[in-house]
């Protein structure tokens, strides 16, 4: 435990440094949201319905940004393996990283909500179960980010080639989130969506359970 | 001391040692341990000095330390780390972030780190790299300081008159091989770096 509180006190440090990054981050999600209003046109209807579907794109495509440069700190001076030598716990290690990842694509997710409302006219009925669905969404996109990050950090083409893996393992994290957003702002006459929150949960301990142990292979070998 | 030509393995050998890579065949026992099965065990009693400095650059020295110090479990309070960075003349620099550090600077914090460590085998990789004569004269004194403590120290170098004051055994590496060992203090009459010149009787 102790492990773990040192890998999120040094990724908290870490993030507050490369703070100007979040907001470079903010801007790529916004012009997406963006694009994506300009792309259906002034059809509000339209842009009401698929406004859960462009939220989570946005948050999707600016997730790439952030996890593909979770280890650059720790590739620059190989502090990775200089904290694996101590020993670190890769567990201790990986955790604190997805927390950190999380935690980002929570506030991210949240800071766009105003935007979609903006933009798309969107009802926001229910704005703190609509955070926790953003919550559950970021913690299914975190955790096998990070563990992708760790894959593809030293290939030379790791901006194309996280997408390529990440996206595929997400979408059934992608579908439960944009059906729970939509049930939440655009009504839910059939009471649908705790069962799609428990589906993200259940995508959740999946992915978090599962990297967690497969972390320590993937910086190990 | 460990002595060869560049390529020649040093820095692959004391990776090894420290379990960062794995041999391709072959064993590996550290400390009585199998390096191999159980690098955990190993890492607990083995302190690495790298070329790469382990260091993050967007972090304060002090915090570099406090990094290290939590995950060993040691007291991370800058009262207890302070003394640590005097060690390397770096106490009045605690709080500058390490991008600002020049290759010496990175080098002496490098070694704090290693000394953090407490460790029973202490690996330095080209200790004296990238420092200035009042550095190398630091590394002499935070060597004898590891020797008091008992520890076991594996040092590859290129300045052979000075590992011969430090070391007790020498060996020479040629393409990854042992090619000479012996007394550090014969090295530098020896020729010390080409394996040409050492008698191949002493292996």
């Amino acid at each position: 435990m102790s492990a773990l509180v040192a890998a999120i006190s040094k990724e908290l440090r870490l993030q507050w440094r490369s703070r100007a990054q979040w907001l470079a981050v903010f801007s790529f999600g916004a012009s997406a949201l963006l694009l994506f209003s300009f792309s259906v046109g002034p059809n509000y209807e339209l842009l009401r319905g698929n406004a859960p579907g462009f939220l989570w794109l946005g948050l999707l495509l600016s997730s790439t940004l952030t996890l593909s440069e979770t280890f650059h700190a720790e590739m620059e001076h190989r502090a990775l393996e200089g904290l694996l030598l101590l020993p670190a716990s890769p567990q201790a290690l990986y955790y604190g990283k997805a927390l950190s990842n999380f935690v980002q694509l929570t506030v991210l997710g949240a800071g766009l909500v105003p935007l979609m409302v903006v933009l798309f006219d969107a009802p926001l009925p229910r704005p703190f179960a609509l955070l926790g669905v953003i919550a559950l969404g970021a913690a299914g996109l975190s955790a096998p980010g990070t563990l992708y990050a760790a894959m593809t950090y030293q290939a030379r083409s790791r901006q194309t080639l996280l997408p390529l893996l990440l996206f595929p393992l997400v979408v059934p994290v992608l579908i439960a989130a944009v059906k729970a957003t939509s049930l939440l702002m655009l009504g839910d006459p059939m009471g649908q969506v705790r069962a799609w929150a428990l589906l993200l949960v259940c995508f959740d301990a999946i992915h978090w359970s599962i990297c967690g142990l497969l972390f320590g292979r993937v910086v190990e070998d | 001391m460990i002595v060869g030509r560049n390529g020649s393995g040093k820095s692959t050998l004391l990776r090894l040692v420290a379990t960062a890579i794995r041999p391709d065949h072959g064993s590996l026992r550290v400390l009585g341990l199998d390096a191999i099965e159980e690098p955990d065990r190993v890492r607990h009693d083995v302190a690495l000095l790298s070329h790469a400095s382990y260091l993050y650059d967007a972090l304060s020295a002090l915090e570099n330390l406090q990094v290290a110090a939590r995950f060993l479990g040691r007291d991370a309070k800058r009262g207890a780390l302070l003394p640590l960075l005097a060690e390397v003349t770096l106490a009045d620099r605690a709080d500058d972030p390490v991008s600002t550090f020049s290759a010496g600077m990175r080098k002496r914090l490098s070694l704090a780190r290693t000394l953090l460590q407490n460790a029973q085998v202490v690996l330095l990789d080209e200790p004296y790299g990238e420092l200035d004569p009042p550095g190398f004269r630091m590394v002499d004194r935070l060597f004898a300081l590891l020797k008091g403590r008992g520890a076991t120290i594996l040092m590859a170098t290129h300045l052979l008159d000075r590992g011969a004051a430090l070391c007790d055994e020498g060996i020479v590496l040629d393409q990854g091989r042992l090619h000479w060992a012996g007394s550090a203090q014969h090295l530098p009459a020896l020729g010390g770096l080409d394996p040409a010149s050492l008698p191949n009787g002493s292996k």
